[in-house]
């Protein structure tokens, strides 16, 4: 039996070895999957198609230091009249690096009287927010920030 | 189980703008988690919110796994007249609730 044993166990530990050392490679190579900001420009493109988008009238609000990525408030904001003539049609937020790019859909109506809607956020990573704006007549205006996150959302395991 | 939280002011002045608050209690499971034995956890999450007055659709928004556990959301609508906020959630596993406020205008 021991005769046996032993150079078992040898062999075993010099592949243990050897195969450590080769996936230490693979294993640095390895990311999550994760939205990038492709795929956040691709998620974008579906929302606006090939309209130009342009920078202001959004306001968005978010802490620029996040310590609980679990919840993070947001509010976002237009500039608009909001009459009958002249309002928001709809604000979308998205992201650059939770596993996916979007974040929500907001519609709203000249019914709302003031643009402007709060929720709260998951974030998995310090990232780019954008919220765009579409309004009445056609236009999209945007804006984003810049997010650190120390404690991330979505990566904890269940218990 | 699900319980939500209202917060539309009872009486309002005819053309004032009102802010309403809308709390739901949901788990929000994004389907992005693991357990510890490596098993992904199944999404579970509102997929939609929806407010009407008196019956015509006034705030709708389309949610996804980014927005935190038991969504809190909140909006504006001008007091035009008096009558019935009906709000609804739709989710995963056939999620389904409904909650409603009234208003009266002076």
């Amino acid at each position: 039996m021991r005769k046996r044993l032993a150079p078992t166990r040898r062999r075993f530990l010099g592949l243990a070895g050897s195969a450590a050392t080769i996936s230490v490679i693979p294993i640095v190579s390895l990311r999550p999957a994760e939205a990038t900001p492709e795929t956040m420009a691709a998620a974008i493109r579906t929302v606006v198609g090939g309209a130009a988008v342009q920078t202001g009238k959004v306001k968005l609000d978010i802490p620029p230091l996040v310590e609980n990525g679990n919840t993070v408030p947001m509010i976002v904001s237009v500039t608009s009249p909001m009459t009958p003539t002249d309002y928001v049609k709809s604000i979308h937020v998205f992201n650059e690096k939770n596993p996916q790019p979007n974040i929500g859909n907001f519609y709203l109506g000249p019914q709302a009287g003031r643009a402007q809607i709060a929720t709260r956020i998951r974030l998995a990573d310090s990232q780019k927010i954008i919220a765009i704006a579409r309004l009445s007549d056609g236009s999209l205006w945007s804006a984003s920030v810049d997010v650190v996150v120390t404690l991330a959302a979505c990566t904890e395991e269940v218990m | 189980m699900a319980s939500a939280l209202i917060n539309v002011p009872k009486k309002a002045k005819r053309g004032e703008i009102i802010e309403i608050k809308s709390l739901m209690s949901h788990i929000m499971e994004t389907g992005f988690r693991h357990t510890a034995s490596g098993q992904l956890v199944p999404r579970d999450i509102i997929t939609s919110f929806t407010c009407r007055f008196n019956g015509a659709e006034i705030f709708r928004a389309d949610l996804f796994p980014a927005i935190a556990a038991n969504p809190f959301i909140t909006f504006f609508t001008i007091a035009s007249e008096s009558g019935k906020f009906d709000f609804e959630w739709i989710g995963d596993n056939g999620f389904s609730e409904k909650a409603s406020a009234s208003i009266s205008i002076e």
